[in-house]
């Protein structure tokens, strides 16, 4: 873009005063609670292993070690929140900036904002009960529908993702006309996460936001594997008309097997021909000392506000989009 | 031509697709938190006309077409090739049968057509909007019927066929949306 009205914001006055109105719910909201707001690093040393996540980095030449640091800008605050977890045992909220190294599009800038937050002695699905009465408060949804993940491929798709073969899964994805360059081949959870985007988003949450729950345990990220069944993560999503609002997990407390994810997740980087990330010490460090039982959720805010007026471009609800900023 | 990466998609970007040139339609970034990112994109194929879907990774490139359209005035055919020229720096260039297709009966003499170039070669021909085409054939038709109740069909110069209302007759002009196929109106000559 290089017309002369690029210097221009693309939220509306209105838009700016919706966002600030928010920002005054969701503290609301939490201090009526006693959950306690926390700031914590945008830019740490520390950064995600996720395959599919990237954070972008920068050199620090100042450091007092007396040598260069890559420092990386946070796509979430998870690591350093549960950091203060292990030392303090106590329910935290951030609402900040978070960066990712990804395209611009109509739900997407590299730079938004994310509200996460934990609660202690929770499970995830007490923290879903939590997470429809924010959305009562924020956006009025008077009320939130459940399904499994399992239930929604067998809905939608006559699918069952847990226990059907890759080739199966590989059938109905060609069935489903997803035609796909081929320059690379894509894989079983690949195909789930492409089926899922195109054929079972657009058709659940339309009424009411849903939470789609037990994400098969190949795609755990942070979360504890089910206690009764293994083939499942206590995971969950939230979809509304169309659009993914929030991730959260009953969250893992042991660090031995977080490290394992953390290497699985390096070696399907590899895979991929992706730059392997290194692991981020000092949160396996609080791991190690123990996190309290309990369970955490990251929500897009952008899209809450794009939600809850009618905006259909994410532009309408950020000053400078990343093409103006 | 140059390459694209996705992340320059946007409607009107011609690519390469399969080998030939496309029109982009929309363009979609899809990317689930966790999940790997996309380019849903929907394109148009500008020799078959197919329009459909494909996905991209993101961050992939393909190949640029090197498409433009251009404003040429129809001169004549030779039976074999529609000669046409720009009428600035009077360069002829020539379309066969293929790139012409279905628009062959809307072609007249001297109207300016678009013409999509690949690699400077015409693959498609547009005509204008309207024409004005001479009926050479139609049935003298009823007596006293002046409002068009569904008309009858005629012959025009180039071989068309149009609905015209009854009263219009053999010889006259006649103008015609080339996009519906609809006659418009009777011209005075």
């Amino acid at each position: 873009m290089t017309t002369p009205d690029n210097w221009r914001p693309t939220a509306s006055l209105q838009a700016l005063r919706e966002r600030a109105q928010l920002y005054t719910a969701i503290r609301q909201f939490f201090a009526a609670r006693g959950v306690l707001e926390v700031d914590t690093p945008v830019l740490s040393h520390g950064t995600v292993t996720d395959v599919f996540i990237d954070g972008f980095s920068t050199n620090f030449a100042y450091s007092n070690s007396g040598h260069n640091e890559t420092l990386y800008l946070q796509t979430s605050p998870e690591f350093a929140l549960k950091r203060l977890l292990a030392s303090y045992q106590t329910s935290i909220y951030q609402l900040s900036k978070v960066f990712r190294h990804e395209g611009f599009g109509r739900l997407h800038n590299p730079e938004f904002t994310m509200l996460e937050w934990y609660r202690v002695g929770l499970d995830h699905h007490a923290l879903m009960d939590e997470i429809s009465d924010l959305l009562k408060a924020l956006i009025g949804a008077q009320q939130t529908e459940r399904m499994t993940y399992q239930l929604a491929f067998q809905k939608y798709l006559n699918l069952d993702p847990l226990s059907d073969s890759t080739q199966r899964i590989a059938e109905v994805f060609n069935d489903c006309h997803i035609d796909l360059s081929d320059e690379y081949p894509i894989d079983h959870d690949g195909m789930l996460q492409l089926l899922f985007s195109y054929e079972i988003e657009p058709r659940i949450g339309q009424q009411y936001p849903c939470f789609i729950y037990d994400y098969p345990a190949s795609q755990s990220s942070l979360a504890k594997i089910n206690r009764d069944d293994p083939r499942v993560a206590d995971r969950f999503e939230l979809y509304f008309k169309g659009t993914e609002l929030a991730n959260g997990f009953h969250e893992l407390q042991d660090a031995a097997e977080q490290r394992k994810r953390f290497e699985h997740d390096n070696r399907l980087r590899r895979t991929f021909r992706f730059e392997e990330k290194p692991l981020d010490e000092r949160f396996l460090g609080a791991l190690e000392a123990g996190i309290p039982a309990c369970a955490g959720v990251a929500m897009g805010i952008d899209r809450i506000l794009m939600l809850k007026h009618g905006y259909t471009h994410i532009e309408q609800v950020l000053a400078f989009p990343v093409n103006r900023a | 031509m140059a390459n694209f990466s996705t992340n320059e998609f946007k409607a009107g970007l011609k690519i390469m697709l399969d080998g030939e040139p496309c029109n982009i339609l929309e363009n979609e970034y899809v990317k689930p938190g966790k999940g790997q990112a996309f380019n849903r994109v929907k394109i148009r194929k500008l020799i078959s006309g197919k329009v459909l879907e494909k996905t991209f990774r993101s961050g992939e490139s393909v190949e640029g077409a090197d498409v433009m359209d251009t404003e040429l005035a129809y001169l004549y055919t030779d039976g074999e090739f529609y000669h046409f020229m720009n009428n600035e720096t009077f360069e002829q260039i020539a379309a066969d049968e293929k790139a012409v297709g279905e628009n062959i009966k809307w072609l007249v003499e001297n109207d300016v057509c678009t013409i999509t170039l690949w690699n400077g070669t015409p693959i498609t021909v547009s005509p204008p909007n309207f024409v004005e085409l001479e009926i050479t054939e139609t049935d003298p038709g009823l007596k006293g019927d002046t409002a068009g109740t569904g008309g009858k069909p005629a012959t025009l110069s180039t071989g068309a066929v149009v609905r015209v209302p009854l009263f219009v007759q053999t010889g006259e002009v006649i103008k015609v949306d080339t996009r519906t196929g609809e006659y418009v109106s009777r011209v005075q000559k």
